[in-house]
């Protein structure tokens, strides 16, 4: 017999619970975009090769462009939408807004999805393609602009923004780090 | 995109007989490589069956004192693991030199293993190709292959597996273990992708319907001793031209034990053993390195836009030995 090629899936998208019908060829991109108005998330490539479409899944970024929607259902998703504190924006947005780390803004929302992330992935220890001594007792590498870089490389920006994209994630990712640091004490 | 069934699997068991029920059906992974195929129809599963939620996602030590990584084990928990990094730092590297972060998030190793070559004949639904199209031909071997194979290929297709972590599973003598409806089985990874011969829509030697369940890394303690170096066109997010995973025990400026690997450079992870034979016993030194590239690559056969490869992989060969040896004499 053949398989429905649709289901009503519940997602999951900033802490609110949408129910939705879909055909299982819509991916978490579509489902945002088209199904759900939430239009912050763009389409750049469509190929998972851009990353203006980064969201996070369960925390984690990822491309929506790639990733069903039906194999989404059950998943935490955060979206550009979801990122601020009401009116307040994060201290990631507001860095892209002091800095001017875009132009056109097209890829900023999967640019700012994807520092979020970034920071939280550095402060966990992980360790990235530019880091010289992989092991963990060698510590988690310093944040230099060499790491922000390669870390970043998933999102592409056709304006070139790159050196106050660098500059923004690195002035939030200090702030994070100096705020935690002023709690601890 | 063709339509299809869906359908998410909690349990290895009920997987496999998913899958074995229907000859349409295909596992979904991250999707990062399969969603991708089947937007532009290159992969056209009339059901999916989703195994990202199955309990295979730990990496577990082994009693012998190796590691089990799980297949849904995604790449970014693969390389940020404590002991692969300590104990096994090629695989590592090579798992955070390939894609980005979003796509190491998702993609999974069982799907890592099984992603298909991007080969941009292989990619592009209009023309001929052997893999995707058996018998039409292969137009890179008279067209666009500066990033084709210079090993093992064959008059059918010169594509390569694009996979970093594969090399790297090449190089720790990896054994892939999976599952189907008969029971479980192995496959060391050296047996893992066949020869492509005139057969290149054939790829691996996993039994129909099996589904992958973990990576299997024997214990040696010599793989503390490993890099792994990526060349390619841009300096982040691009598949290797040309990369090389290594191990390296050397003791008293003798090498030990050596193990090398390529990417890039074939249908499959390409273990150098003819240079692991003419380094082991001898000196470490540069002449050595080199001998033992030029005795690996002498089986090369370049294609009119690949030929930089053979000096390429050969540098290569010489430069993270040469690190790795500097690094034991200290």
């Amino acid at each position: 017999m053949a398989p429905s090629t649709s289901s009503v899936i519940t997602l999951t998208i900033n802490g609110e619970k949408y129910t939705l019908p879909v055909d299982h060829r819509t991916t978490l991109l579509d489902a945002l975009r088209e199904h759900l108005d939430l239009t912050g998330t763009k389409k750049g490539c469509d190929q998972g090769q851009c990353g203006a479409c980064t969201v996070l899944l369960d925390g984690r970024r990822a491309v929506s462009c790639l990733q069903l929607a039906v194999a989404a259902e059950g998943r935490d998703v955060t979206t550009i939408e979801g990122v601020a504190d009401g009116d307040r924006l994060h201290p990631v947005q507001q860095a892209f807004l002091d800095l001017d780390g875009y132009q056109c803004g097209y890829c900023t929302p999967g640019q700012i999805c994807s520092a979020l992330a970034v920071i939280e992935e550095h402060a966990a220890g992980w360790p990235s393609a530019v880091t010289a001594d992989v092991r963990p007792e060698a510590g988690p590498p310093p944040l230099t602009a060499d790491e922000i870089r390669e870390r970043m490389s998933g999102n592409l920006c056709r304006c070139g923004a790159y050196v106050s994209i660098v500059q923004a994630v690195a002035q939030a990712a200090e702030a994070q780090a100096t705020g935690t640091e002023e709690v601890v004490a | 995109m063709k339509e299809f069934g869906y359908q998410r699997v909690l349990d290895v068991s009920e997987a496999v007989a998913v899958l074995g029920a229907d000859p349409d059906a295909r596992f979904l992974g991250g999707g990062t490589n399969l969603v991708d195929l089947m937007k532009t129809g290159i992969e056209r599963p009339g059901r999916l069956v989703d195994v990202r939620e199955l309990p295979l996602d730990r990496v577990e030590m082994t009693p012998d004192g190796g590691l089990l990584i799980g297949a849904t084990v995604t790449n970014s928990d693969l390389a940020a693991h404590p002991e692969v990094r300590r104990r096994y730092p090629a695989l590592a590297q090579a798992v955070l030199a390939g894609a980005s972060g979003q796509l190491r998030n998702m993609a999974t190793v069982g799907g890592n293993l099984l992603q298909r070559t991007r080969c941009g004949y292989f990619t592009d639904v209009a023309g001929p190709c052997n893999k995707r199209l058996p018998g039409s031909g292969c137009p890179a071997i008279e067209g666009e292959h500066h990033n084709h194979a210079i090993l093992g290929a064959s008059g059918h297709c010169v594509a390569t597996h694009p996979s970093d972590m594969g090399v790297a599973l090449a190089a720790f003598d990896a054994v892939v273990r999976y599952e189907t409806a008969d029971g479980p089985g192995e496959l060391p990874l050296a047996d893992f992708y066949l020869p492509v011969g005139d057969t290149p829509h054939l790829e691996t030697a996993l039994p129909s319907g099996a589904l992958i369940t973990g990576v299997i890394l024997p214990p040696a303690p010599v793989a503390a001793h490993s890099r792994y170096r990526k060349v390619r066109e841009r300096a982040s997010y691009a598949f290797a031209i040309g990369s090389i995973a290594a191990v390296l025990d050397v003791r008293d400026g003798v090498v030990h034990e050596v193990r090398l690997a390529f990417g890039a450079v074939a249908s499959r992870p390409w273990r150098a053993l003819e240079a692991e034979r003419a380094l082991t016993g001898g000196p470490a030194t540069a002449e050595a390195f080199a001998a033992a590239a030029d005795a690996e690559l002498a089986a090369a056969e370049a294609l009119p836009h690949n030929g930089y490869k053979v000096p390429l992989m050969r540098n290569l060969v010489v430069a993270l030995l040469t690190e790795l040896a500097e690094e034991a004499a200290r």
